[in-house]
């Protein structure tokens, strides 16, 4: 058995901001019709914790967390090592019922940004209006040139999940928007 | 720049979130159907200049198709819809006459 190793092995950098890659992250895809009862229990099973309603993100007592991605699509995550066991529960939770439930966790790489306004990184990143993301709420849009859901946890951080072949892309972009000097202020 | 609300997400998606699908509402012609039908549904469009039904697809977002209606001059959008919708719903040709009195579906 090979060792697992993330896209970027935690790599970090500061400048206003500081931007670190996360390093392993467990994360699972569930495609689902999340209005079946038969959905609700599987996850509420598998991993403690609810549905959360559109673009929202269940946050329970566990450091693990849901997140909505669609109307048919969920987004667990969880540590690393865990992500197995999650898809297990899941696909013995949904039985018979049409799903997906897959290990995704090596396919995405995770990045977070700590600032004293992660919106001055943000922003100049992606189009999605920052001014009416509230914390916690899951927002899929594009950095630049690639696709990539983040969230605010609060003011000061933000996480950022994309795919793992375009990491290195993803960390260049976050640490030239966070150089030291190169705030905008607009917000 | 153009703004769409995706009806699916709800999100409000820019442009270069979305990937344009062409003309909304084509017939396509079932068995039995001749050349010239078939070459009407894939090649022959309109191209108003105004209101038009789009499909659109949340391509940088929740990846689900939709539809729009706006208009092609001005880019003012009178609303979006979902993609399982044989014809523009009555709230759409409300908000379009509203707004363009003169304008028939035809
Ligand atoms: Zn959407």
């Amino acid at each position: 058995m090979s060792n697992a190793f993330s896209a970027l092995q935690g790599v970090s950098d500061t400048g206003f901001a500081h931007v670190k890659e996360m390093g392993l992250v467990g994360m699972v895809t569930l495609k689902a019709d999340l209005d079946a009862a038969i959905t609700k229990k599987a996850v509420k099973s598998a991993i403690g914790e609810g549905i959360p309603a559109a673009r929202g993100m269940s946050d329970g007592s566990k450091p693990d967390g849901v997140a909505w991605m669609a109307p048919d699509e969920l987004l667990f995550l969880c540590k690393h090592e865990e992500a197995e066991g999650v898809v297990n529960a899941l696909t013995k939770g949904m039985g018979d019922a049409h799903h997906l439930a897959v290990n995704v966790s090596d396919a995405r790489a995770v990045f977070t940004i700590e600032a004293r306004d992660v919106r001055e990184v943000l922003g100049k990143l992606t189009p999605a209006n920052l001014a009416d993301l509230k914390p916690r709420e899951i927002r899929r849009s594009r950095f630049a040139q690639v696709p990539a859901a983040f969230w605010m946890n609060s003011p000061n951080h933000a996480t950022v999940i994309c795919f793992r072949s375009v990491a290195q892309y993803m960390f260049d972009l976050l640490v030239t928007a966070a150089k030291e000097g190169a705030e905008v202020r607009y917000y | 720049m153009l703004t769409l609300t995706c009806p699916v997400c709800g999100v409000d998606a820019c442009e270069t979130e979305l990937a344009a699908g062409g003309e909304a509402h084509l017939k396509r012609y079932g068995p039995g159907s001749s050349d010239d039908q078939f070459e009407e549904y894939m090649f022959m469009r309109p191209n108003v200049k105004g209101v038009h039904f789009e499909r659109w697809r949340h391509a940088m977002g929740c990846g689900k198709w939709f539809l729009a209606a706006r208009d092609t001059a001005t880019l003012e959008v009178f609303g979006t819809y979902p993609a399982q919708t044989l014809e523009p719903p009555a709230d759409i040709l409300k908000a379009i006459k509203a707004k363009r009195p003169d304008w028939s579906l035809t």
